[in-house]
């Protein structure tokens, strides 16, 4: 037995070597590097210099810009998330009877999540044109005027909020209905049986039954809201003025246009750990689901 | 039909009343897109604007092809993606084996280790990796789109939860047959993985056929852009030119759009897979 656990681990080793290099020099070591990073003062010229909290400091200290970028990105997630979820909720469980078309209609709503973020935001960028745009003729048919969707700063968090939860419906949509497969029919028929309408059975059977999906599809999407990128900078590029400048909009900003890799990879870490404690949540909530049931 | 049935009907229709707005709302701009790919440059800035052109072209592709280096764009794109998909799921399918079959000291630490970077946001790792390629001179080649593709902790993670789900026996019998163990992987595990590996072989293709950031930042040359950033950066060059926009995005939705209609029920399993991994 021994002898064979022997040769098991050798075999382990031959097999698991270029996962585990990819994986070492391309994930961890960075991530390890990063953290080092985020101490330092660095244009990718000079030798790099270690000024400990510098970098944390001035972001939320002296940094006006960074403040203001830190505001988009909750505003743009306190909007995005309630929206996603309250749509693909919704088509879920429309998609979830039995009625006529529902596999066509699941492939039609998947549309936009095989796409790319370059193929909605620019096909969207056009749609909102303000003079010859579909969208806004659109709005003319009910005497709306369409504002300029982009380039007001008014708008333009807006429309791309929309874009966002535009884009990503379908996904969440399919993690819905996988939940609310897992219902048992015969907890529905119970309500039926004691005269209860479709107000209840929502109320009392799908909504408490439903809770740990909903709950990680909050978190991911409110995870997926502090990480968007394509669809800022391919719509306004974070304009007009700063008005959809976001997290990662700025980082790559400071990375790739000013070369500031150590204020950069704060603000990356900054990231990092707002995901990290919407996962701890998310575990400690699956947890404790598990334990009352 | 009976009555239940008839009431169902009718029970269904106000679904249908706020199903087919959405999905209009959802495919019409791609109907749009397409349509006017095919109308002429003088068709598209008219108003009231018409969903088909009088005139129908291929202009645009004509366009694209002939004078942006579109076809350039698309071998990259293409290449890119599938030298990933096939190295990923190599390694990936190795490393999950390892991970779920076989049993070796610190085995389930190091698991562990692969699960805890799963939440890390890829924009961590982006400049660090930004830095060794600068160092390394790989910067603006395609290797460095290539490299970290190359194995993830989530293609690890998806194959290591398949294989798990497979019974020991299966491995026994040949083990006494004298059956090595890269034998019993390739010649027993690996056919039976191939609903596994078609989920991630998908969801890896698409990903870096979509990838928008690191071709961004990786990539400098013209000739050596992937499709993503190529087509965006037609609306900066010719940004009045939304025909042949609108031309370039029809074809880089297609070859997902294949894709998909092709394996539809392996995106769907990924997806449900990968959000019940929780």
């Amino acid at each position: 037995m021994k002898k064979m656990m022997q040769r098991d681990s050798t075999w382990a080793g031959i097999f698991l070597l270029p996962n585990l290099i990819c994986f070492l020099l391309f994930v961890l070591i960075p991530i390890v590097s990063a953290f080092v990073l985020s101490f330092m003062q660095w244009d990718m010229l000079s030798t790099p210099k270690f000024i400990g909290f510098d970098n944390y400091i001035r972001l939320f200290t002296q940094d006006e810009i960074f403040i203001q970028v830190l505001v988009n990105t909750l505003i743009f997630t306190a909007c995005s998330v309630p929206m996603v979820i309250i749509a693909s909720l919704l088509i879920a469980m429309a998609l979830n009877q039995q009625i006529l078309g529902k596999k066509f209609y699941r492939v039609l709503i998947f549309l936009p999540v095989i796409s790319s973020n370059v193929v909605v935001s620019v096909m969207w960028k056009w749609l909102l044109v303000p003079d010859y745009g579909f969208v806004n003729y659109f709005l003319s048919w009910f005497g709306i005027a369409g504002p300029n969707w982009l380039t007001d700063a008014n708008w333009s968090m807006f429309s791309i909020i929309f874009v966002f939860v535009w884009k990503n419906i379908g996904y969440y949509m399919l993690i819905f209905l996988a939940g609310l497969q897992g219902i048992p029919n015969s907890y529905y028929e119970a309500v039926e049986m004691d005269g209860g309408n479709a107000w209840h059975k929502f109320r009392n059977i799908t909504i408490p039954l439903l809770s740990p999906t909903t709950f990680f599809v909050t978190v991911m999407v409110v995870i997926g809201s502090f990480q968007v990128f394509d669809i800022v900078m391919l719509m306004t590029e974070g304009g007009p003025g700063r008005s959809t400048s976001v997290m990662v909009h700025y980082l790559y900003q400071q990375a790739f246009r000013y070369f500031d890799m150590g204020y950069a990879t704060a603000i990356s870490y900054i990231l990092f750990i707002i995901v990290l404690i919407l996962t701890f949540l998310q575990f400690r909530f699956n947890k404790s689901e598990n334990w009352s049931s | 039909m009976s009555k239940k049935k008839q009431r169902e009907i009718l029970w269904h229709l106000p679904l249908h009343l706020i199903l087919i707005p959405v999905s209009l709302c959802i495919v019409l701009p791609f109907i749009l897109m397409c349509a006017t790919s095919f109308k002429e440059a003088g068709e598209i800035f008219t108003y009231p604007p018409q969903i088909f052109g009088k005139v129908f072209t291929f202009e645009n592709y004509d366009w694209l092809f002939n004078k942006v280096t579109f076809l350039q764009y698309f071998m990259n794109s293409l290449k890119i993606a599938v030298i990933v998909t096939i190295g990923q799921l190599f390694t990936s399918s190795l490393a999950g084996y390892v991970f779920a079959k076989l049993k070796f000291k610190g085995r389930d630490k190091l698991f562990f280790l692969y699960l805890a970077t799963l939440m890390v946001p890829a924009h961590v790792t982006l400049i660090p990796n930004f830095i060794i390629f600068k160092m390394l001179g790989l910067v603006d080649t395609h290797t460095a789109l290539i490299l970290p593709g190359l194995a993830t902790a989530f293609g690890t993670f998806l194959m290591r939860q398949f294989f798990i789900t497979m019974p020991d026996e299966l491995s026994e019998a040949a083990k006494i047959d004298g059956c090595s163990q890269f034998g019993i992987f390739s010649r027993i595990f690996l056919p039976l993985s191939k609903p596994a590996l078609a989920t991630l072989g998908i969801f890896v293709f698409n990903g870096s056929w979509t990838d928008y950031l690191n071709p961004l930042v990786f990539i400098i040359s013209p000739e050596k852009v992937t499709l993503t950033v190529g087509v965006a950066s037609l609306q900066g060059t010719y940004a009045t030119n939304w025909g042949v926009l609108m031309a370039g995005l029809t074809i880089s939705v297609l070859p997902v759009l294949i894709l998909f209609f092709a394996a539809q029920d392996f995106f769907v399993k990924g997806i449900v897979m990968t959000g019940m991994k929780a």
